[in-house]
């Protein structure tokens, strides 16, 4: 899977968690839970998202790699890419 | 031959609008079931009935708005089934129906839920043309969605921050509220949930919030007098059952405290279970009648704001509302010697003409002690 495939993953489920904003506009650097306005019951049902579609299973250890759209990228590629090893 | 009635779904609502019925004449209808879709100013709530018969007459189309109390539709053959909980008392005005706003009935024998009839509703799409997903061809909200046009209405913010603002008003002007608040220890609790959670799918994790909720809900058993409603003149009326409301924060402004039905018997995947599909239904403006008419109690967390503690408003005619706070690492005093400690903030906010400090404390204390002991919750 290409960066561009997980980045459009990421954009969707957090479009299903919060459509009131457009998800394809935010700061990839911005927290997401400032940005959009998402709590932990959000947090948990974007990681339960991502499981689903992705097979990626995110630790709750892990989840601050998570909070940025660019940090969430980057572990995403990381884990596909080291499950694909 | 009973009535079937605009139910009261807060101390807030006076009226509500008729958007659809989802039995037709003819129908059997059980208690438990959903009979019709209604708008109020906390989204368009399926309104469950507590009796069983036969749909009769309906005697209000959709698109109509009409009072509290008003008569909807007649049921044939009734059997009553006594309310779990007292309603919260009302005074209707004596309102004639306005005018229909929008919306003609469904089709006769159309499957479709009440999400995508909703949405169907909102966005001027003919469900008829429509093929539906679900079982035996159902139209589902997806379906719906599928088909596009004009974008998602939501819910109405405006109306929602008024009704809030008449609720919380006439709880500071009725009720005299007193104010406690106790710090507990969350090692146990941080630590167990932790260790459960690392062995489990995202998809099958807890979150605090089912740990407090269920905290609560234990500790109500031995404080009754917290679970309940006051009005006059009667005075406080304990519940039997215990329906806590989830203080759920609408995206943009809004609040819903829809109720979690008997938490006190509900385990922690079950409670985590309904937590996220009632957060989720509050979102998207689709609760149902009991859950916004059989709270309680209230509990409120805005730790995740950062907020370390928080004294909620009374929702009227409840008698209690917990508020929990942010869990922070801090200096605590542990057999004589300083350690660092996760501690939380619990405060409760109680009705004076019902309870008194002296067993406020107690109750609080109830529920630190019962979360020292996560896996017995």
């Amino acid at each position: 899977m290409s960066e561009d495939d997980i980045r459009a993953a990421v954009i969707a489920e957090l479009g299903n968690i919060a459509p009131e904003a457009d998800a394809a506009t935010i700061n990839p650097e911005s927290d997401l839970r400032e940005e959009l306005d998402i709590d932990s019951l959000d947090f948990l049902n974007f990681v339960t998202a991502l499981h689903k579609k992705l097979g990626v299973n995110v630790p709750e250890s892990d989840y601050p790699r998570l909070l940025t759209v660019k940090g969430a990228i980057a572990y995403l590629a990381a884990k596909l890419g080291s499950a694909r090893a | 031959m009973a009535e079937f009635r605009m139910p009261s779904l807060g101390a807030d609502m006076e009226a509500g609008t008729l958007v659809e019925w989802l039995k037709q004449p003819g129908d059997a209808v059980h208690r438990g079931d959903i009979v019709a879709v209604v708008e109020t100013d906390k989204g368009a709530i399926e309104v469950e009935i507590f009796m069983a018969g036969t749909m009769g007459k309906q005697l209000v189309v959709p698109g109509t708005k009409v009072p509290v109390g008003a008569p909807l539709a007649i049921i044939e053959g009734a059997v009553e089934v006594a309310p779990k909980t007292p309603a919260p008392e009302i005074k209707a005005p004596a309102a004639r129906p306005a005018p229909a706003e929008k919306s003609a009935p469904p089709p006769a024998g159309l499957r479709a839920s009440p999400a995508a009839r909703k949405r169907a509703a909102e966005r001027g799409i003919d469900l008829a043309a429509l093929r539906g997903s679900g079982p035996d061809g159902a139209i589902l909200l997806v379906d719906v969605e599928k088909a596009g046009a004009a974008p998602r209405k939501g819910l109405d913010l405006d109306k929602m921050r008024r009704a809030i603002a008449a609720a919380m008003a006439k709880s500071k002007r009725e009720i005299p509220h007193y104010y406690l608040s106790t710090t507990i220890d969350m090692a146990r609790a941080q630590g167990w949930l932790a260790q459960t959670n690392a062995s489990r799918l995202p998809e099958q994790r807890l979150l605090m919030a089912a740990l407090t909720l269920k905290a609560v809900a234990l500790a109500l058993r031995q404080y009754p007098k917290f679970n309940g409603f006051y009005a006059e003149p009667d005075g406080f009326t304990p519940s039997a059952a215990i329906h806590i409301g989830s203080a759920i924060a609408i995206r943009g402004g809004g609040l819903a405290s829809p109720a979690l039905h008997d938490c006190d018997k509900l385990g922690l995947d079950e409670m985590m279970a309904r937590l996220r599909d009632l957060a989720a239904r509050a979102r998207e403006g689709r609760l149902r009648s009991s859950e916004l008419s059989d709270t309680t109690i209230t509990v409120s967390s805005l730790g995740e704001r950062g907020v370390e503690s928080l004294y909620g408003i009374i929702y009227p005619p409840q008698v209690a509302i917990i508020g929990f706070g942010r869990i922070v690492e801090q200096p605590a005093a542990i057999d004589g010697k300083v350690e660092v400690r996760p501690q939380m903030i619990a405060t409760l906010a109680a009705d004076h003409r019902v309870t008194d400090g002296h067993l406020g404390g107690r109750f609080l204390n109830q529920i630190a002690v019962l979360l020292q002991e996560p896996a017995k919750l």
